[in-house]
């Protein structure tokens, strides 16, 4: 029960994806994926639409059953860490996950509880102010716009220690200074030794760390891009998929 | 882990009170169906109390399955269902949480009122006694037997009749000996113990299995 870490060694190898295959329905989505993600990596998954970006997050959060490969977290597979692979990953989807119902604070609360690490009042209600919502904490969530809505789910990024953060187009329906304070939330996590997995069409600028790009579903060169990233943006050569149907 | 289950189980209930209609349906369509049935059969005495056992039993059973559906639905819809089982926690004490809460509104209000309920059949003060105690012991089985089914049929169009199909038949059991002892207790043949111990029985067994059932089938039903 106290396998979290929350300041990772850095540069320890956190991810590691072999020979991963999806399929949804009848299509193949991508197989023979293979990927590493160290630690202080932003690992950006790119890909058209129903190219399966969010098959393959939701496939490394361990809530889809690959069909082939592994995906090993720490050097063991994640199937095998269950509940210890959960504790160290933060997961943010297509949906908020935050209970209209309910408040912004009660929301933050229940959710950092049953992180298993608690965060205490005064922290749930500085995350809320950081991310922009103060005055709105009392208020149930239903009565909020779409952006706040979105604002509420972030704060728990906030509260979290957790060394690996997937995220699934975090950036949609945030207003310009949202997405300005969530990729400094992202370069913080990097910088602190943790690992980010997104998809995004935005780009995420870093001060320290490694940027590694990722594209499913390219017809040609799926790493044409990377000739124009900085020095401290790696290549990835395993990113070459197809539409193998 | 106590403090997790208590932290499901507490925020269930929140949210359901503040929904409170969906609690209010259930027990108020408890309250109609077993009124329902004095009216088509008629006032005789006897008849009436022949029935009555099992007309509340099975308006138990119905009551209960039609608050089933929305046991994960609504979690399932706005996504917090996905962040439950990624918190690291034992997915089946979550579970049982919120089985517990969804007992605690719908299936203890209708034992609070079956005796009132129950005047309708003249029945005895024992055996209303011992309607309430099957019931208590009995409703929470309902519960958890029902979260097998509507971890299975989460997401699925028509999810509620196909939860009827495939729950109905597992509940007649806890009809079989519900019923059975309310009414041997109100014709006075025989004990009404062995009623009672197999009905703890079916409590403490799906108490032990079917939250782990339950959180098997959630995973597969978010896949």
């Amino acid at each position: 029960m106290v396998s979290r870490c929350s300041q990772p060694q850095p540069n320890l190898l956190m991810l590691d994806v072999s020979d991963l295959a999806c399929r949804r329905g009848e299509r193949l989505l991508f197989s023979g994926l293979s990927f590493q993600v160290p630690s202080e990596t932003l690992l950006h998954v790119r890909g058209l639409n129903g190219s399966g970006k969010t098959t393959l997050l939701r496939a490394l959060c361990g809530l889809l059953r690959a069909d082939a490969g592994s995906i090993r977290w720490r050097g063991e597979r994640i199937r095998d860490l269950a509940e210890d692979y959960n504790r160290d990953l933060l997961y943010f989807g297509h949906l908020n996950g935050i209970k209209a119902d309910l408040t912004g604070l009660e929301n933050l609360r229940i959710a950092s509880t049953l992180d298993q690490d608690p965060a205490d009042e005064d922290a749930i209600i500085e995350a809320l102010s950081r991310i922009g919502l103060e005055g709105f904490e009392d208020l149930p969530t239903r009565m909020l716009s779409q952006g706040q809505k979105k604002r509420v789910a972030l704060a728990r990024l906030i509260l979290s220690k957790a060394p690996l953060w997937i995220l699934d187009e975090p950036f949609t329906a945030l207003d310009v200074d949202a997405v300005d304070l969530l990729q400094q939330l992202i370069a913080e996590q990097v910088a602190r030794g943790g690992s980010v997995i997104l998809t995004t069409h935005q780009e995420v600028p870093l001060t320290s760390g490694a940027i590694q790009r990722l594209t499913l579903g390219a017809a040609s060169d799926p790493i044409s891009s990377e000739s124009t990233e900085s020095e401290t943006r790696q290549r990835l050569p395993q990113g070459q998929l197809g539409h193998s149907c | 882990m106590l403090k997790v289950f208590y932290c499901v189980l507490s925020r269930d209930i929140t949210l359901a009170l503040r929904r409170r209609t969906d609690v209010l349906t259930t027990l108020f369509f408890f309250i109609i169906v077993v009124s329902l049935f004095p009216l088509g059969v008629g006032s005789e005495r006897e008849q009436l109390r022949m029935l009555g056992p099992g007309v509340v039993w099975v308006a138990a059973l119905l009551a209960s399955m039609l608050a089933l559906e929305r046991l994960f639905a609504a979690d399932y819809d706005d996504g917090t269902l996905e962040q439950l089982l990624l918190t690291g926690q034992p997915l089946a004490l979550l579970v049982l949480g919120k089985v517990v809460a969804h007992w605690l509104l719908t299936g203890l209000p209708l034992v609070l009122i079956a005796p009132l309920v129950a005047m309708q059949y003249h029945l005895s003060g024992t055996a209303v006694w011992v309607m309430m105690a099957a019931l208590a012991l009995g409703t929470p089985v309902l519960s958890l037997i029902g979260a097998i089914g509507a971890a299975l049929t989460l997401g699925l169009r028509g999810g509620g009749i196909l939860l009827s199909l495939l729950i109905l038949p597992l509940y007649v059991p806890v009809l079989v000996y519900g019923a059975g002892a309310v009414s041997v207790s109100a014709i006075e043949i025989a004990d009404t113990q062995p009623y009672f111990y197999l009905l703890s029985a079916f409590l403490m067994g799906s108490a032990l299995l079917a939250p782990l059932a339950a959180a098997a089938a959630l995973r597969i039903s978010l896949e």
